[in-house]
């Protein structure tokens, strides 16, 4: 088993314990009491509407909006790193079907790594930091990994001519 | 159905790499049973249950919009308690199906690192019933999560299926901490499994597969999950922040349509075509979702299936055939949810149908493999004269 090879293999299962223990960890302390946050905010808009009181009832629907966003981010950070990490482990095991060096199969490993780590991480920090630097985290890590593997579907390919 | 001989006359070899009851065996016969049951439990939520469930959540919105109008605040919030039941009953069923699918993959997987990871085949498989376990209790405790709610529990916001589906949840953790701690231990000693004779790269028949079913099944994959990736940077680029936006905007226009808006009515013009909109805002987003989600799913269990080619039991013909057959549904059915919103039920119809080909492949191919191993263990049985 070549270098490359085992690292992108123990990168998987890694970033697969790491989301499954996040997920968990989610699950149990964070994801009902967030839920119960967003229905009870967009009722809550809606019944101070009912009251005609439009200005809480506007704070309530901002409020939903904000919870609905951090939630959406969060799930998806989790369901990418876990998706990733299964697309790791797969190629993982295609790894000496890869028709170039090792050196290069060395980077193209490295930017898998980066790309499946870094895209949801970018994701769940759209919460925590300002948004555009959040995307820009996103983008960048997505577009290295959609790279990374366009040119391992590369590497399959000139693996079959030859 | 005629079979090719791929079975050795002598079946050592392969037995020490596969045996009966022994951790690998289980984990390909585990995961792709978990990832049946789970694409079942997805067409049959499909057809029976998505529909009918986002029609029930239209209606309680307007129902919340009436009561705006209606100055009946209290009216307003029973309707979202329905809208919350509605979404509990979609969003648990859509748990279940992809946790059971996820740990499905993850059980193959591991099968296919099996060679890399040292450990004694007795932790190995301790490991892997631990693995198999958690993945069918946290789906089946999400499951219940709806119709258990919080009868009897001990806890204020979380009740006794959570708690079930979060040990399941648990026991999965542990299971790929073993197994990591396994693949870490076979890097920093450079040695391969305890069966040495069975479980290096070179004479590993998961690992050498390069039959035509495999090589189709490999590349299809690897191009599906491709397209996933480039799918779903265009829906993030696009739609998504666009959509968050429209989905505040339309809730703000029927709550203040109704309370502000003159003229006579339940629901005001403006209010009415906000519901309109909202509706199709929703059916807009989860189809996107779908074919992103489905597509590099299918294109994960392509790449997979094409790995265990070597361990399925049928002829070249019937080989060929359940790869494309799996490989034309993993396209159609992402295609056809697509296309849902312009051709309605039809192309729903063409999903489930495209759902029901990867179904039906993947059950040819799990036949094919207990027939295999089924074989295998007669060979085994007459090697060892009956012994165990």
């Amino acid at each position: 088993m070549k270098r490359s090879q085992h690292v992108l293999a123990v990168a998987g299962l890694a970033l697969a314990v790491w989301a499954m223990a996040y997920g968990f960890y989610y699950a149990v302390w964070v994801e009902h009491q967030t839920l119960e946050h967003i229905g009870g905010s967009l009722a809550g808009a809606f019944q101070h509407a009912a009251t005609r009181e439009m200005d809480p009832s506007r704070a309530n629907l901002a409020e939903y909006a904000r919870a609905k966003y951090v939630y959406t981010r969060e799930v998806d950070a989790h369901s990418h790193w876990i998706g990733l990490a299964m697309v790791l482990l797969a190629l993982a095991a295609l790894w000496d079907r890869l028709a170039f060096g090792e050196r290069a199969r060395g980077w193209i490993a490295g930017a898998l790594i980066a790309g499946a780590f870094g895209f949801p991480l970018g994701v769940l920090l759209q919460n925590y930091l300002p948004a555009p630097l959040g995307q820009g985290i996103a983008v960048a890590a997505s577009g290295l990994l959609i790279v990374a593997f366009g040119l391992v579907a590369l590497g399959f390919a000139r693996e079959g001519e030859s | 159905m005629a079979t090719s001989s791929t079975i050795p006359t002598s079946a050592s070899g392969i037995l020490r790499s596969f045996p009966r009851l022994g951790a690998r065996r289980l984990l390909v016969l585990g995961g792709l049973s978990l990832f049946l049951a789970g694409t079942l439990l997805g067409d049959v939520f499909a057809i029976f249950i998505l529909h009918p469930n986002a029609d029930r959540i239209g209606q309680a919105l307007a129902a919340a919009t009436a009561a705006v109008r209606q100055h009946r605040p209290e009216a307003a919030g029973n309707s979202f308690e329905e809208i919350g039941g509605f979404l509990e009953n979609r969003g648990t069923k859509v748990d279940a199906h992809t946790h059971m699918i996820g740990f499905g993959y993850l059980a193959m997987l591991l099968a296919i690192l099996f060679p890399w990871i040292r450990l004694s085949e007795r932790a190995s498989r301790r490991l892997a019933v631990l693995l198999i376990s958690g993945g069918v209790v946290l789906p089946v405790g999400v499951f219940a999560i709806h119709y258990v709610g919080l009868a009897y529990s001990p806890l204020e916001s979380i009740g006794w299926a959570s708690i079930v589906a979060d040990a399941g949840g648990l026991l999965v953790v542990v299971a790929c901490a073993g197994f990591l701690a396994g693949l870490w231990r076979g890097w920093c000693t450079g040695e391969p499994g305890v069966q040495a004779g069975a479980r290096t790269d070179d004479d590993d028949a998961l690992l050498r597969e390069r039959s035509w079913a495999g090589r189709v099944l490999m590349a299809g994959g690897t191009l599906l999950i491709l397209a996933g990736l480039l799918h779903g940077a265009w829906f993030a680029g696009v739609d998504l922040y666009a959509q968050e936006k429209q989905d505040h905007d339309l809730l703000a226009t029927m709550a203040e349509s109704a309370a502000l808006d003159p003229g006579p009515g339940v629901i005001p013009e403006r209010a009415g075509a906000a519901l309109n909109a909202y509706g199709m805002l929703q059916a807009d987003h989860a189809v996107k979702i779908a074919a992103h989600s489905h597509v590099i799913e299918f294109g994960l269990i392509a790449l997979m299936a094409g790995f265990f080619q070597p361990f399925i039991f049928l002829s070249e013909k019937w080989k060929r055939g359940w790869a494309v057959v799996l490989l034309a549904g993993s396209v159609v059915l992402p295609v056809a949810v697509l296309a849902e919103l312009r051709f309605g039920l039809v192309a729903g119809g063409v999903a489930d149908a495209g759902g029901a080909l990867v179904i039906a492949a993947l059950a040819g191919m799990l036949a094919g493999m207990f027939r295999y191993t089924g074989r295998l263990d007669a060979l085994g049985d007459s090697a060892t004269g009956g012994r165990p």
